[in-house]
């Protein structure tokens, strides 16, 4: 089964309760979970830089596949709500004496967890876990193989509004490895629900999955015509160790075709920026001169997505206990 | 359908009362959206020298678990420290008392002031919460199941609106 159905995010009123992935989310829901974070971002000036949204919860992460960038931010932002985060590098855990998943979570829900962020590298992981779960259970999706990194993604949005003011007209090009990119999946599903003027994708042949065309976007083999007048330049990762067999030439040679250097930079818009979900390959997708450079928003992408992260775990734990308003 | 309650002369009074408090350095806080607008005209009143701060306190409802969050929260704008000050907290209407509640536990994550004073245009009756203002624009004897809602009329003049509502909820 493939996990591109949606439905399973949101409950019979009609309220979020998952966020396993991007596609099939209406545009509202995407700007709440924006304009949210928004007021998440003072936080930074508070002498105690924590709100009780989240009191009294427990959220485990859950990780098959390792992180730590989105494992750390995960954490920050449960624990700024005030929730109880329970780390579980799962890669090393009882899966390996043969548990399976649905046995480790349904584990950890009787210890009364309210919220799992799960990161496998099997693709509808997270969405196989929120299936099976009491509806209590919310489940967020931290990385599920090649299908979505829907979190990511949103942080990567909030980021391009803050800093161009909004997505109408803008022109948006996705570097690099998008065949093994959950990341790109995200991103260009958000872009599409946000009304952005146009999506590219640029990259090797033998990295842009064929079928991508019928998400909506162009296809670029060449950077400087893919970068030509773009607003935003959204560059993956080059992930060398999902590669099976001859994907790319050499390092050198990726990098002389594909690697983002200023020169190459020059052919986008003359204010575009420049981002990268991180790690970064240095010298091998981007050049450091871009990657540490004036137009590089990389770093404020690392910050926003903690309160990007907050707001999508306030959304789905609102409302959690039903009932009515009391003024 | 009730008369609108006008705030213009309520406002003068307050403002007369609140000098009365006699309060060194005052900060003021509106609460987001009400209270900020009363704040507004008893800010400018007053000729008060520190910016006036606005408080959304959605964060720190009591009430996220069961309706979750407004989504049209606002950012909080404390544009000088609370630390050691006499704090001003102006709301629209004091009912429940559980938005005040929200707004005393939001101003102490800003840090510690010295006093915390209550300013309310509307004082209805229904406390939940052992809550009261220190000035009261006005006292007015509402059923529960009617509202006062505030509005800002095409002049810019702030009154009340006498609503009856179809169920409890907004503003306390």
């Amino acid at each position: 089964m493939m996990p591109s159905d949606s439905a399973v995010q949101f409950d019979s009123s009609g309220r979020l309760r998952h966020f396993l992935t991007i596609n099939g989310l209406p545009r509202e829901t995407l700007t709440g979970i924006l304009d949210t974070a928004e007021s998440f971002m003072s936080f930074g000036q508070r002498e105690i830089r924590k709100v009780p949204l989240l009191r009294g919860r427990t959220v485990v992460n859950l990780f098959f596949e390792a992180s730590t960038r989105t494992r750390t931010t995960f954490e920050i932002a449960a624990k700024r709500l005030s929730a109880d985060v329970i780390n579980l590098n799962a890669a090393r855990m009882s899966t390996s004496k043969g548990e399976t998943i649905l046995d480790t979570v349904r584990t950890l829900e009787a210890m009364h967890t309210d919220m799992f962020v799960v990161r496998d590298s099997a693709s509808g992981a997270a969405h196989l876990i929120a299936s099976h779960l009491p509806s209590h259970v919310r489940v967020i999706n931290a990385g599920d193989g090649r299908h979505a990194h829907p979190t990511q993604a949103m942080l990567d949005m909030f980021t391009i509004r803050r800093e161009k003011g909004g997505f109408d007209g803008l022109c948006v090009a996705i570097v690099g490895d998008v065949l093994h990119s959950r990341v790109a999946r995200s991103q260009i599903h958000a872009l599409s629900t946000l009304g952005v003027a146009e999506v590219r994708v640029i990259g090797p042949r033998t990295l842009i999955p064929t079928e991508i065309e019928s998400m909506g976007v162009k296809v670029f083999a060449d950077m400087a015509e893919g970068l030509s007048g773009a607003d935003v330049v959204m560059m993956l990762r080059l992930q060398r160790e999902r590669m099976e067999g001859q994907l790319v030439p050499s390092e050198q040679e990726y990098f002389s075709r594909y690697g983002l250097t200023e020169e190459k930079l020059r052919h986008a818009a003359s204010d575009a920026i420049v981002m990268h979900p991180g790690p970064i390959n240095r010298g091998l997708e981007i050049a450091s001169s871009v990657a540490d450079g004036e137009r590089s928003v990389i770093l404020s992408q690392v910050t926003n997505g903690i309160a990007v992260r907050m707001s999508i775990m306030a959304t789905l734990m609102g409302g959690a206990d039903g009932g009515e308003e009391t003024g | 359908m009730t008369n609108p309650i006008l705030l213009a002369p309520i406002l003068d009074q307050m403002a007369a009362d609140i000098q009365a408090l006699d309060l060194e350095r005052p900060l003021m806080i509106g609460i987001h959206t009400g209270g900020a607008w009363v704040a507004e005209e008893l800010h400018r009143r007053l000729e008060l020298p520190s910016p006036l701060g606005t408080l959304d306190i959605s964060f720190y409802r009591d009430d996220f678990s069961r309706v979750g969050l407004n989504p049209s929260v606002r950012s909080s704008t404390l544009p000088e420290s609370v630390d050691d000050r006499a704090v001003i907290l102006v709301d629209d209407v004091l009912y429940t008392g559980r938005t005040l509640r929200a707004a005393l536990n939001e101003i102490f994550s800003w840090g510690r002031p010295a006093v915390v004073r209550l300013a309310v245009a509307l004082d209805r009756p229904g406390r939940e919460l052992p809550i009261q203002a220190d000035v009261v624009g006005q006292r007015v004897e509402l059923t529960p199941e009617r509202q006062a809602k505030i509005a800002r009329g095409e002049d810019g003049a702030l009154r009340f609106d006498i609503l009856t509502r179809e169920r409890r909820g907004g503003s306390a």
